[in-house]
């Protein structure tokens, strides 16, 4: 147990210097983005004068190194400035939406998580029979389309021919739970159709791929039952690359919602970040990518803790 | 006990039981490239309850897939495709999936050869001790328990209580071969198939696995079937053997019969593939040593693993390196090659120190020293053709290209017996075992090495082969008067191919000296151990030792435990 609690402090510390370097990166490359920003933002007709007085207002005017310190203060602080569109704080700005992209993944997930394995454990169980393939056939054509293209099919048969769903996903702090997760469903839905693809397929091929292995002979041999010898012999074996897919895709759920939002006029921090580029609200956007690049490598840390717990050759060492 | 009752009791006391397993015109096709082809062509076999059949042969035999044609079982890309199988009455060819199933583990139970391989690493072992008796409806969790802690104790592992309950990768391999050998037993089987159960283990732990697996099958009279390729081995655990090649039947006869009087030359050839023996070299008394090993320690880490190491290997001499697995025989052969640079000490080339690590070793010097792996499928790229193979250290340390390079390749194949029109386009994928690992030899010599060194070369390969592949070493080795340093488990290889002897054990040299000294008493304890525990053809030997063993630790001398304690 010491050791786990070492490697996740390790694999902590480790996140911390990745992100540095992400801000450094995000930071240098709004730094190369051609134009005046204050320029922009005042158009065309404004004077020099109150150019340079917003320049000197958003301390624009400060050499880099400076600014980049001042918004990295004050990130370790909790504080990522203000948005230049709406002037309200950033993180007050961010922590509704957060929450609500936060809710919509957490929906996708607990509907595409089991449903994948499920599917990818029934696959590897009778693989090759027409269920095999069918499977195969549907969840590769989910994938495959836009996502937009689905979520406008869903919108067309489930909101629009058979009214079951409202085609709008507009929740906000007040709506009650189930409220909410019946007025996101649609966009949940989607979600789910991208990612059980990948996660089912993963599933079913790392569980076959241990089918050859001696102890799955031996569980043969022991006459123990098809479903028997899958799951409890060879998915337990299976873990470690299964986690690791539904971790990339739960983070793509987080990170990669713009274009589903968008559709369903979602509010949550794909819509912010899209409605941020149109508006060059550069603070806003440093502030989304930094919180996307920290999912990113959170989730990455809890793939390898699961990792670790599901190999007992690592969990228990000799 | 098996102690007082010899297999040839055994044999007769059980010659007259009912009759168990009949197999009747047995044939068995396997798939490759989209043909079927016969494995096993028209098989006889009988077997009574109580009764212990050895099944012999080279590798391809098809003794494996008898053995699991028993439960009724095919490898995926093999079927059974003709004969009968009756099982206590029931047939095999026309039972459903379900009534084999119930039959799979329950009575028919399996012991395969690596048991490090075949216990599922994600449970622990109690956990898939019960789950046969739980599933087949046996016995209750409690009860399954109970009774693994039982038969662990019976199998002598150590700890039986506490045994259980740790994962595979926290027990050795002879206590895993144990606990596979209970875990048949947890249904007490009136059958147990035994695919080469000892064939991964060393000498030392493979006599206590040997002797386990016979007191249990003695305690609950339950018929075995017992695959291996090793003859001393089946001498002491079968009252009949049948000898298999090719699928085929070659002969079949009781035990003792079988050992004393062969009657197909195939069989006689088998017994006497130990016989090579290499001719004696004598010791050039004056000259620098080729290679001299000089007080080396070495350690992974911070893990010791040799201690004060000290040899010489003078030219054109062998010496073998013996010693269980872990006892630093293949460190050492990595400290020479200069994989792993030692901690302290120094190895010494014709008399000049050579580099610790192999980065800051000439070319000259990575020329001299060769190795020869003990897996020739793993140890050449399965993508390079033959003349890629053996060219590429031509090319490397003697500048060699073009028609020159070429004819090396071939002037190497002839040498190693190989015709080079046939070979020389060849993919090791289109290549026999031993064609592969004369594939190694030839690269090894291709870059004109003053000395080689084989770790366990022959251990992957058939008697018949490994025998040739011995001789042909041997004669290049008189011809091109090489060094050898020769690494193996196996003491009948020593014996056949050493001029001096090198016993490790725990990393550090328990004896060392002329072969002839080293195989003469008195010895020390750890080589005395190793050499008693070499199975010999007499079927009475594995009595007799384990008769003494006791006798001695009855008087209170020390018996010394193998490493797998």
């Amino acid at each position: 147990m010491y050791k786990i609690v070492k490697m996740v402090a390790q694999r902590l510390a480790l996140g911390l210097v990745t992100l540095f370097v992400v801000s450094l990166i995000i930071f240098l490359g709004v730094e190369l983005l051609p134009g005046d920003l204050a320029q922009e933002i005042l158009g065309r007709s404004a004077t020099e004068e109150t150019v340079a007085a917003f320049r000197r207002d958003l301390g624009l005017d400060l050499p880099p190194h400076t600014r980049y310190i001042e918004w990295l203060a004050g990130i370790v602080q909790g504080d990522f400035g203000r948005s230049l569109a709406s002037q309200r704080e950033i993180s007050e700005l961010i922590g509704v939406r957060l929450q609500n992209t936060l809710f919509l993944a957490a929906l996708a997930a607990i509907i595409s998580v089991p449903l994948a394995l499920f599917l990818g454990v029934m696959a590897a169980l009778y693989r090759n029979s027409v269920y095999d393939r069918a499977v195969n056939v549907v969840s590769l054509s989910a994938v495959s389309f836009p996502e937009f293209f689905i979520a406008y099919i869903l919108i067309l048969y489930l909101a629009v021919k058979f009214p079951w769903f409202p085609s709008l996903a507009n929740v906000d702090p007040t709506t009650p739970l189930m409220e909410r997760a019946y007025r996101s469903f649609l966009p949940a839905l989607t979600l789910t159709l991208v990612v059980v693809a990948q996660m089912m397929r993963m599933t079913r091929a790392a569980i076959i791929n241990l089918l050859a292995s001696p102890y799955i002979e031996m569980a043969n041999l022991k006459g123990l039952s098809r479903s028997r010898v899958i799951l409890y012999h060879a998915l337990p074996n299976a873990w470690a690359p299964i986690i690791n897919v539904i971790v990339l895709s739960l983070a793509y759920l987080i990170v990669g919602v713009v274009v589903v939002e968008v559709v369903f006029i979602y509010p949550g921090l794909g819509q912010l970040i899209v409605d941020s580029v149109r508006t060059r609200d550069i603070p806003v956007v440093q502030a989304c990518s930094l919180i996307f690049a920290a999912t990113y490598i959170l989730l990455n840390l809890t793939a390898d803790v699961l990792t670790i717990l599901t190999n007992p050759r690592l969990l228990h060492p000799k | 006990m098996t102690t007082e009752t010899g297999t040839t009791e055994r044999g007769a006391a059980n010659g007259g039981g009912d009759v168990l397993l009949e197999m009747r015109g047995l044939r068995i096709e396997g798939q490759s490239d989209e043909q079927w082809s016969d494995i096993v062509k028209g098989l006889d076999l009988t077997l009574r309850r109580g009764e212990v059949l050895g099944l012999i042969g080279e590798s391809g035999a098809g003794k494996s897939t008898m053995g699991l044609a028993a439960m009724g079982y095919a490898r995926p890309g093999c079927r059974i495709s003709g004969g009968s199988i009756l099982f206590d009455g029931m047939d095999l060819m026309t039972a459903s999936e379900d009534q084999k199933r119930s039959l799979r583990g329950a009575r028919i139970a399996y012991v395969a050869q690596s048991a490090a391989a075949s216990f599922n690493p994600a449970h622990k072992l109690i956990e898939q001790y019960a789950e046969m008796p739980v599933r087949h409806g046996l016995k209750s969790r409690t009860e399954a328990n109970a009774d693994a802690v039982e038969l662990f104790g019976r199998l002598r592992l150590p700890d039986p209580e506490g045994i259980g309950f740790r994962y595979p990768h926290q027990v050795s391999g002879g206590q895993l071969q144990r606990a596979m050998t209970a875990m048949a037993m947890s249904c007490r089987p009136d059958l147990i198939i035994f695919d080469e159960p000892t064939t991964a283990l060393d000498v030392t732990t493979q006599i206590e696995v040997l002797a386990t697996i016979r007191d249990i099958v003695d305690q609950f009279n339950t018929a075995a079937i017992y695959i291996t390729h090793d003859l001393a081995v089946v001498a002491q655990m079968a009252d009949r053997i049948m000898v298999l090649r090719y699928g085929e039947l070659v002969e079949e006869a009781e035990t003792r019969r079988m050992l004393s009087a062969p009657t197909q030359d195939y069989t006689k050839s088998l017994w006497a593939v130990r016989s090579f023996q290499k001719q004696a070299v004598m010791a050039p008394e004056e000259a620098t040593p080729l290679v001299k090993v000089d007080h080396v320690t070495a350690a992974y880490g911070d893990t010791p693993v040799l201690h004060d190491i000290s040899f010489e290997i003078h030219r054109g001499r062998t010496v073998a390196v013996v010693g269980e697995s872990g006892s630093g025989k293949s460190t050492t052969a990595r400290v020479i090659t200069g994989l792993l640079p030692p901690v302290s000490g120094q190895v010494l080339f014709d008399g000049k120190p050579l580099p610790g690590d192999y980065r800051q070793r000439s070319k000259d010097q990575l020329r001299h020293a060769q190795m020869i792996y003990q897996m020739p499928d793993t140890a050449i790229n399965p993508r390079q053709r033959v003349r890629d193979i053996i060219g590429r250290p031509l090319s490397f340390y003697l500048g060699l290209n073009g028609r020159e390079r070429e004819q090396r390749v071939r002037g190497l194949l002839e040498m190693i017996e190989l015709d080079p029109d046939a070979f020389i386009d060849r993919f090791p994928g289109e290549l026999s075992g031993g064609q592969k690992q004369r594939i190694c030899i030839a690269r090894a010599l291709a870059a004109e090495p003053a000395f080689i060194i084989c770790d366990e070369v022959t251990s992957a390969l058939d008697q018949l082969v490994a025998e040739g592949i011995l001789k042909l070493l041997d004669r290049i080795q008189r011809e091109l008067n090489l060094a050898y340093m020769f690494i193996t488990h196996d003491i009948a290889t020593v014996r056949a191919v050493s001029d001096e002897v090198i016993v490790m054990y725990q990393g550090r040299i328990v004896e060392q000296g002329p072969k002839d000294e080293m195989f003469t008493p008195p010895h020390h304890d750890y080589t005395d151990l190793l050499l008693s525990s070499v199975p010999e053809m007499d079927p009475d030997w594995l009595d007799t030792l384990l008769a003494e063993r006791a006798a001695r630790k009855e008087r209170g001398e020390s018996v010394m435990a193998s490493g797998d304690q």
